[in-house]
């Protein structure tokens, strides 16, 4: 029987619970190193499996496909509406051209196409490997000679690392006639005249900078969503915060790694 | 069914484990097994939910570690074998799991080519074909080809999953709760099955189970898994031959039911 000398205070209770959560995070923080080294040391060994890492990028393509179409032009089409009155009120409506170029290509393209990604793909991931893991399909597929880490997590996360930066690109061509298509309707700008003054302001290092963003944002929705699904609890429970953790967490590591290469970037301005 | 005379080797050990303990947390599942698996025999594990028969399985396919005692499987230390060489030696053994496995995005013809597309390079199109029909021939559901898991009921997800572990002719057959969550009728025509594959493939089986149909029929040889520890060895008649209190009801409530 529970007497009161027996139930721990309340503090003593928060304190224990503050350290047992600590010690899970920073076991976490060790078990998704290991799995990072993991992909690079299985990923670039033989033997390689193109195939589904080519089918992979297909998926990761499609899955996205449609919703970053959207998203990119009405980013485009909506950043353009905004930043006009601003613009107006010094009298640099021309300047519109290349303030949307510089977000679009900068920030929001890559941040944009890696939230969408991250809700789309890295859910899908998540969800995917944790119902397989939850079903014992990847315990099924190591008993019959294959090596699920490779086959399944290796494909993925180069599918988001060569995919993102694709979808990138696309993403900043659509936002970029969703900004066309504003600046026309208001100031009867011709293409060549928009894409001329769109490309203008552009430097070397903000192709690269935003190449090397989507990258890394690739890299990150794959290993975020492959770990969580990979190491989910058993049970339906496992697979819904499998797919909830992918989204969450990669979401909020983009940010943070946005922030990391725009300070790195801007030193070599 | 009376169960069919099958030759087995004594002199053969295919899977011999010793002293083998394994623990989650605080809680030991086994606690010092012995166990020897003879070339071409059947040996049922029974025991209730949750006495570590899943686990025993688990731990002789290196799914998981043990914490003590060695594992040997067709002459190879489980335990000594690095990644290459614990893949290899899989591939000579078939593991049918409790819910079947199947993946979920492949038609039943993608299931049973996974594995043969995977271990056997080289193999042409007319061999995977041929060794696909022949399997499917073997467990009775050719015409399932070309369906999705989903699609397919208990027992023929069962079916497919024994075949799928045929593909590859192993030595070893693995069968975690075989008629679990079946009919009665799907249950007695699964253990047939598992009759013929043994007949058939020359196999020798370790089967988990707690349905005692399934272990008098298939079993050459029976063992009691309670507490952790092996407690009773034996034909499935010298096996409930006792008053021992831990067994005895398991018998009656079966026979119960």
């Amino acid at each position: 029987m529970d007497t009161a000398s027996n139930i721990p205070p309340p503090a003593k209770k928060r304190r224990n619970g503050f350290i047992k959560g600590l010690g899970t995070f920073f076991k976490d923080i060790y078990k998704i190193h290991l799995f990072i080294l993991r992909f690079f040391k299985e990923a670039f060994l033989p033997p390689f499996e193109f195939k589904e890492v080519i089918r992979q990028c297909y998926e990761v393509g499609v899955r996205s496909f449609t919703l970053i179409s959207v998203t990119g032009f009405i980013v485009g089409f909506i950043f353009t509406k905004q930043s006009r009155p601003s613009l107006s009120t010094f009298g640099a409506n021309s300047w519109l051209p290349s303030l949307v170029s510089i977000a679009i290509m900068r920030a929001l393209a890559p941040l944009v196409t890696a939230l969408i990604a991250s809700g789309k793909v890295g859910s899908s991931i998540g969800a995917e490997l944790g119902s397989m893991r939850v079903t014992e399909q990847i315990d099924a597929m190591e008993v019959s000679g294959t090596n699920p880490f490779k086959y399944l997590v290796c494909t993925r996360v180069l599918a988001t690392t060569l995919t993102i930066p694709i979808l990138a690109t696309y993403t900043a061509l659509i936002g970029l006639l969703g900004g066309y298509l504003n600046v026309a309707t208001n100031e009867g700008i011709s293409y060549t005249a928009f894409v001329q003054a769109f490309f203008q302001p552009l430097v070397f290092l903000d192709f690269t900078a935003a190449l090397v963003k989507s990258i890394v944002f690739g890299f990150t929705i794959g290993i975020v969503g492959c770990y969580q699904g990979y190491y989910s609890d058993k049970g339906t429970e496992g697979v819904g915060k499998a797919a909830n953790g992918a989204v969450v967490t990669a979401m909020f590591l983009v940010f943070i790694e946005e922030v990391i290469i725009v300070q790195i970037t801007g030193n070599f301005r | 069914m009376e169960k069919p005379k099958v030759n087995i080797d004594h002199n053969n050990k295919v899977i011999s484990l010793r002293g083998l303990e394994k623990s989650f947390e605080d809680y030991a599942v086994l606690r010092g097994i012995d166990l020897d698996l003879y070339q071409g025999e059947n040996l049922v594990v029974l025991g209730r939910s949750g006495s570590g028969k899943s686990v025993l399985i688990k731990l002789i396919s290196g799914l998981l570690r043990p914490d003590k005692g060695t594992v040997e499987v067709l002459g190879n230390d489980v335990l000594a074998l690095n990644d290459r060489q614990l893949r290899e030696l899989r591939i000579r053994i078939g593991f049918s799991f409790q819910n079947s496995a199947l993946y979920d995005s492949m038609t039943v013809r993608k299931n049973l080519e996974f594995p043969l597309v995977r271990n056997r390079k080289g193999i042409t199109r007319k061999e995977i074909d041929a060794a696909v029909e022949t399997v499917l021939d073997a467990v009775g559901l050719s015409q399932t080809i070309n369906q999705m898991p989903a699609e397919l009921s208990g027992g023929q997800r069962k079916r497919i999953g024994i075949a799928r572990t045929l593909i590859l002719n192993p030595e070893i057959m693995l069968y975690d709760e075989p008629t679990a969550g079946l009919d009665p009728i799907t249950c007695i025509e699964i253990n047939d099955l598992i009759n013929e594959v043994q007949q058939n493939y020359k196999t020798s089986s370790i089967i988990i189970t707690h349905d005692l149909t399934c272990a008098k029929m298939t079993g050459d040889r029976i063992s009691m898994l309670i507490e952790g520890q092996f407690q009773r060895t034996g034909t499935f008649e010298e096996v409930f031959d006792t008053d021992d209190a831990r067994i005895k009801p398991f018998f009656d409530y079966n026979f119960i039911a």
